[in-house]
Parts: structure tokens; C-alpha cells; sequence
């Protein structure tokens, strides 16, 4: 049994990265990832871990300096939210080409413009064809637990891809929850020590990081990419299966709660997941048979997990913490419809975008997504296939 | 140093094989900084002409750990580099002793890369920078930088009616905002004076903490001359008093090599490339001479700063 103790996100994922112990820290400040650093830089004042910490003058600096310690064999790690991602944009892309393990906090908070501190997933969204792996947390203890598992994850030799863990800004960074803390030297022997097979120390076989690589290569290292991505699913389910010996807690790609006989399923991320069990209680005692399908790895997205859970259901609400402009839906709604196309019955599923800027979503408006699901089952109509919730008209 | 004779029997750390133009004088710069080097070298280059001739996958010149990350952030990848170096040295894991340089070019190094430059020299990371200063960006077609002179006729400041001189603003002086970091060893260099230059890069290697050298790096297709002259020219550029040779050692200015006898008319500096010719014309007369008399006049405050008198 651990420790059990009552810690904000923020704070959570500081003393998470104390007890992981990177080598290297590259961080810069921006709210409301800043108490993450803060913390952090009294552990490292107050000599509790090894790690060299660079204070750098901008998160496309904090990006850069990772991809730099990783190649010369340290592991590396950064925290972020919403603009300071987007300003370190090209060079998330370099980490994951150059198959670094990069692990990075990304306290998700809506992009500008116009510039807002609250949460949305606008910014881990706009990364995700960038190459990393994302996994997304509902609350401080999954934090701390996607963080120790993201380090096995990122640097499994299958795998080698830096990984995103997220949590919602102020709705979780900022508040206090309990959660249970594994002893220091459980968690350093389970994250082990990162081993760089071609680290750019090793003066004795010199290896060149980053070369130009035009049309005769290029395609070939994506393909490898691309690959490397279709083996983390496996990994992913081996290192939780490992962490529950651990810790006696389950994790694999999603997390489904009352799904099994569920005729209506919202899938959803963040926080909000949690809102949303909250909703499916009280709807259960009215008999009405909800269930939730949380997306924990979005990256890569698992379309036979999905397909598998979804497919029974008699329609399904896709909750979308972000937009994209000019597509038929928010990011997961068009994952998950795109996965649900090759099922044979077809099923209705419908999108509802919320929560932009930080805007609060309540049990009772979750309700009413259920309801409606419940409305096109029996009518067999889908009046509206995007919405939005909690919208001034 | 060493002698030439036993600098030229050490390997060089950058293979010949690579795609840099005949001429070119970055590839000048870089061996005879790696020569240099006594302990192993850990490079970090930023996107410019040096990488993309030196590293074209499947193959790579460097004989040295390298690294390229993007355009902008040579100084904060090679800062990362050196916080792992440090992190791990300090948990016993690697015992080595090695330099790390970063090589950026001018558009690398005062434009697009200053931020992260002068952050990394702020924070005192224990490495050289070395801008090889071509004054253009040369890799993509030779565009104007902060680093251009004015007076150079460039894709982006090119030479026309409304644009008689090419370039219209004076160049930046990148040298002195690095002194200004309080780094503790400053210096501009040039491939036509090998000794002066690997001695400072000897210098500034000894030397604990951040330190940045400015090397003019001629660049027969950009500045329009000769690939047989690329010395010449580096040589002609000290001579004239457009690149005088100094260093700035915790503050304190030396000018480490003096043309007296030797200094020939700015003008030449002009006759010898192609990108000043329009200058020649008597129209842009005036021009020269106020191109003429700032260059004296930059000249003569650095010989003061040296508490030298200028000849
Ligand atoms: C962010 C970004 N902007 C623009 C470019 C395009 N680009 C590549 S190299 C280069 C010019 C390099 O100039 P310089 O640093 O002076 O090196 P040189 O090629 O002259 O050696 C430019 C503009 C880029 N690669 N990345
Ligand atoms: S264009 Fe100039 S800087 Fe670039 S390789 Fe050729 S000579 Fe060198
Ligand atoms: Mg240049």
C-alpha cells in the first residue's frame, strides 16, 4: 500500500517527475502548467534529484534542449500548455522523427486567439499527427500513473517515440485531490534507466542526429514511424498489465465504465469523464442503461478497442473539448466515426463540441446528450450532428 | 598550438566528400576549428548550407558526433546536449572529457537564432558557438540577413531604380551583443588567418562557460568571386578594416592582428565581388563613402576599446 496523499495536478506532476528523476528538465513558464516547474525547481534546490535543469528562454528552446539531452543519452522530460506547444510546434515533430522518448506534461489549456488560460484541448489536439503518443488523464491519480507509464511506454525499444501526457488546466492542475503514491524506489525501478542504443556522448562511435533526408529516404523513416506507432498499443497493455502488479490499478488503452449493457455510450476525455459517470449514476437509477467510453491513448487511436465496445450500443455521443475548423466534427467524433465505418450496422453517432475557453459542463447538460441519444433511438432520426453544449444563443 | 606539420598529420574530423561548393568557406572554418580541438568534439549545426552539404542521408562528412535539429535552435540543442553531459558526469555514468561547438550560420546565428542564442550564453552553458558568416542565407538563394552589409546586392535587397545600393541598412553587430552577454571570451576570426583563428578556438575551448566566435565566411556564389580566391578574400576582409581580428577575454578587448604596413583602400574590399559592383558606379558614389567612413570609424572605436592606437 502507499502513501496516500492530497496533491493538486500541477503538484502531482511535479512530485511524479521528482520520484522519475530525469536527467534533464527543459522547461519554460506558462500558466497553468507554471506550479509543475515551480515545484520541481525546489526539489532540484533542495538537491532531491539528480536532474540538470535548464531554465530556458522559451518553450522552442525547452523542445529543443530535450531533443539535444535525449540524443546524447539522458532522459528528458518538459511540461507545457496550449501556447507555449504551439511555439514549440516544428520542433515536436523533430523529437518524434528523430525517435526520441521524450516525455512532456501538456496541462491542457485553450490556444489563442484570443488568448484565454482555461481549459480546452485545443493545444494537445493541434498535436496530434505530430508523431507522439498522447495519453489523456481524468484526474491527479492517473497522472501520476500515465506518467510513470509513459516513460516504459516511450522508450521501449519497439516503440521509441516521445509521449504526451495531458491533464485539464485549473479544473485538475489546480485542484486538490487524494491519491494514492508508490514508494520512491518502486517507482525508479520501474521506470528503470533510459538507455540510448546511439547516444551522441559516445565520442567512440560517432553518429550523426538530424541529417537531410530528401525523397530517396524520407518516405522509408516516415513508414518506420508509422510503424512504430502500430506497436504501441501492445506496449501500452503489457506496461499497465506490469504497473497493476504494482500499484492493483488497471489501466489499458480506454477505460469503460457501464458500457456492457449500455444502449447509450458518450465517449469522452479529461476531466469530463468523470462528470460524466457522476450523470450515468442518476441516469441508471431513472433505468435508463448509459455508459462511458474514456479515451485515455489518443495517440495512436484504437480503432478495434473502440469498434468493440461502440458497436453494440444504440447510439453514441462523441463530447469534443476542442474544434476543428472546417471538418465535419471535433477531432475524437471524427475518429470514432471514421472507425465505425466498417461496422455492418450502422450506428448513429452524433458529435457535441463544449467546453471551449474553459466553459464549465454540467451533469444535468450531460443528461441531456443521453437524452437525445435516446430521442434518435427511437425515432431512428439524427436531427443535428454537431452540436454545441452550454453555448450563449 | 601544434605545428602545421603535426596538425596535418591529426584526422580530419570533417570528411572531404561533401557538398559545400569548391570554395566554400565554411568547410575552411570548421576543420581548422575541429583541428583545434585536443579532447573529442560533440557538434551541433544548425539548418544552413553546412548541414545540408555535409549530411545528405545515407551518408554524413562528420567523423564527429553531430547533430542537427532545426534552423533556430543550434544553441539550444547543443544546451541540452551539455545539460546531459553535466546530469550524467555528475551521477558517475560517463567519466569523458569533450568540447561541444555548435557551428550556425549568419541567418542562423543573428536572425532566426538569436533568441535561443543568447538565452543558452545568458544561462552559461559550458560550450563554443561559431558563426561561420557567409552575410546571407545562402542555402536558400542567397536572401538578405541581419548580417548582410549594407551596400550588398542580395536576392531579397536586390540592386534597382527605386534601390540603387542593394542593401540599404548596415549590418548588425553581433559580436558586441555577445560581449554584452558578458561571456567570458568574445572574438571575431576569418579562415584567412588559420593561426589567429585556432588559437582563439583553442582559447575559447579552455575557457569555462559560453563563448561565441564570429567567423567571416566567404562564399564564392553569393558574394559572386571566384572559388580560387575564398582566402584572398578572407584575408582581404581583415586588411581593409571590414573585419578587423579581436577578441573581447572577460571584457577586455584585444585586437589580435594589426594590417599597419599591409592595410589596403576599403575599395578593394568592394572591387573584389560581384554583389558591391553596382556600388562602383558613380552615381553610388557618396555611398562608398559613407560605407568607406563608418568602417574606419568602427575600426578606430575597437583599436580605443584595446587602448591601441589605430594606424
Ligand atoms: C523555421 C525555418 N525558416 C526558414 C527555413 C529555411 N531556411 C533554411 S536554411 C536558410 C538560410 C540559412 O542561412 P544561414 O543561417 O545564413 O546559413 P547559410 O545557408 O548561409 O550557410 C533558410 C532561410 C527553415 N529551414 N526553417
Ligand atoms: S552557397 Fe556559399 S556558403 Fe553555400 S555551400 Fe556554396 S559557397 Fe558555401
Ligand atoms: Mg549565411
Amino acid at each position: 500500500m502507499g502513501r496516500i496523499v492530497g496533491l493538486t495536478g500541477d503538484e502531482t506532476a511535479a512530485e511524479v517527475m521528482r520520484q522519475i528523476n530525469p536527467d534533464v528538465l527543459a522547461a519554460y513558464p506558462i500558466t497553468p502548467q507554471t506550479e509543475t516547474v515551480q515545484r520541481f525547481s525546489e526539489f532540484v534546490a533542495d538537491g532531491k534529484v539528480s536532474t540538470e535543469m535548464v531554465r530556458v528562454e522559451s518553450e522552442q528552446s525547452a523542445m529543443s534542449a530535450c531533443i539535444g539531452a535525449a540524443a546524447a543519452g539522458a532522459r528528458a522530460m518538459t511540461a507545457t500548455s496550449a501556447n507555449g506547444l504551439a511555439l514549440m510546434w516544428e520542433i515536436v515533430y523533430i523529437a518524434a522523427s528523430c525517435r526520441l522518448p521524450i516525455a512532456m506534461v501538456v496541462v491542457n489549456r485553450a490556444l489563442s486567439g484570443p488568448i484565454n488560460i482555461h481549459c480546452d484541448h485545443s493545444d494537445s489536439m493541434g498535436a496530434r499527427d505530430s508523431g507522439w503518443i498522447q495519453i489523456y488523464s481524468e484526474n491527479c491519480q492517473e497522472i501520476y500513473d500515465n506518467l510513470i507509464q509513459a516513460v516504459r511506454i516511450g522508450e521501449n525499444r519497439e516503440v521509441l517515440l516521445p509521449v504526451m501526457v495531458t491533464f485539464d488546466g485549473f479544473i485538475i492542475s489546480h485542484c486538490t485531490e487524494r491519491l494514492e503514491l508508490l514508494e520512491d524506489k518502486k517507482v525508479r525501478d520501474f521506470v528503470g534507466e533510459y538507455k540510448n542504443s546511439y547516444p551522441l556522448l559516445n565520442v567512440d562511435n560517432p553518429i550523426t542526429y538530424g541529417p537531410l533526408d530528401l525523397f530517396d529516404y524520407y518516405f522509408e523513416h516516415k513508414r518506420q514511424q508509422i510503424e512504430a506507432m502500430e506497436k504501441v498499443p501492445q506496449v501500452i497493455q503489457r506496461v499497465g498489465e506490469e504497473f497493476e502488479k504494482l500499484s492493483g490499478r488497471t489501466y489499458s488503452l480506454m477505460e469503460e465504465y457501464k458500457t456492457e449493457d449500455a444502449d447509450f455510450i458518450l465517449v469522452a476525455a479529461g476531466s469530463t469523464a468523470g462528470t460524466v459517470k457522476t450523470a450515468i449514476e442518476e441516469l441508471r437509477e431513472e433505468g435508463i442503461k448509459a455508459g462511458l467510453l474514456k479515451i485515455r491513448v489518443f495517440r495512436p487511436f484504437p480503432v478495434a478497442k473502440i469498434c468493440q465496445v461502440l458497436k453494440k450500443a444504440k447510439a453514441v455521443a462523441v463530447l469534443d473539448r476542442s474544434a476543428s475548423f472546417g471538418a465535419q466534427g471535433g477531432p475524437i467524433f471524427l475518429e470514432v466515426r471514421s472507425a465505425l465505418f466498417g461496422e455492418e450496422r450502422k450506428l448513429p453517432v452524433i458529435n457535441y463540441i463544449y467546453g471551449l475557453g474553459g466553459r464549465d459542463i454540467s451533469i444535468e447538460q450531460i443528461k441531456g446528450v443521453y437524452r437525445n441519444l435516446q430521442k434518435i433511438a427511437d425515432t431512428g432520426k439524427v436531427k443535428k450532428l454537431v452540436d454545441c453544449i452550454g453555448l450563449r444563443e | 598550438m601544434p605545428s602545421l606539420k603535426v596538425l596535418s598529420k591529426k584526422e580530419d574530423l570533417l570528411s572531404s566528400g561533401h557538398r559545400l561548393c569548391p570554395g566554400c568557406g565554411a568547410s575552411i572554418i570548421v576543420r581548422q576549428a575541429l583541428l583545434a580541438s585536443e579532447k573529442p568534439v560533440v557538434v551541433a549545426c544548425a539548418t544552413g548550407c553546412l548541414e545540408v552539404a555535409t549530411t545528405i542521408y545515407p551518408f554524413t562528412a562528420w567523423k564527429t558526433p553531430f547533430i542537427h535539429n532545426a534552423f533556430e535552435n543550434a544553441a539550444s540543442t547543443l544546451s541540452g546536449v551539455e545539460a546531459a553531459y553535466c546530469s550524467l558526469k555528475k551521477q558517475g555514468k560517463i567519466d569523458k572529457e569533450i568540447n561541444f561547438i555548435a557551428f550556425g550560420g549568419d541567418g542562423g546565428t543573428y536572425d532566426i537564432g538569436i533568441q535561443a542564442l543568447s538565452g543558452a550564453m545568458e544561462r552559461g552553458h559550458n560550450f563554443l558557438y561559431i558563426c561561420y558568416d557567409n552575410e546571407a542565407y545562402m542555402n536558400t538563394g542567397i536572401q538578405r540577413s541581419s548580417a548582410s552589409p549594407r551596400g550588398a546586392a542580395t536576392t531579397t535587397s536586390p540592386v534597382g531604380k527605386a534601390a540603387p545600393e542593394g542593401k540599404q541598412e548596415y549590418r548588425k553587430d553581433l559580436t558586441q551583443i555577445m560581449v554584452a552577454h558578458n561571456s567570458p571570451y568574445v572574438a571575431q576570426a576569418s579562415p584567412g588567418y588559420y593561426n589567429d583563428l585556432m588559437k582563439k578556438v583553442e582559447k575559447a575551448l579552455s575557457i569555462e562557460g559560453p563563448t561565441f566566435i564570429d567567423v567571416l565566411s566567404p562564399c564564392p556564389r553569393g558574394w559572386r568571386y571566384d572559388a580560387s580566391r575564398t582566402i584572398e578574400i578572407a584575408k582581404l576582409a581583415v586588411l581593409t578594416g571590414f573585419w578587423p581580428l579581436y577578441e573581447v577575454e572577460n571584457g577586455k578587448y584585444r585586437i589580435t592582428y594589426k594590417p599597419k604596413k599591409k592595410r589596403k583602400p576599403f575599395k578593394e574590399w568592394l572591387k573584389s565581388q560581384g554583389r558591391f559592383k553596382h556600388l562602383l558606379k558613380e552615381e553610388n558614389k557618396e555611398i562608398v563613402e559613407q560605407l568607406e567612413k563608418r568602417t574606419m570609424e568602427k575600426e578606430k572605436a575597437l583599436y580605443a576599446l584595446a587602448g591601441e592606437e589605430f594606424l
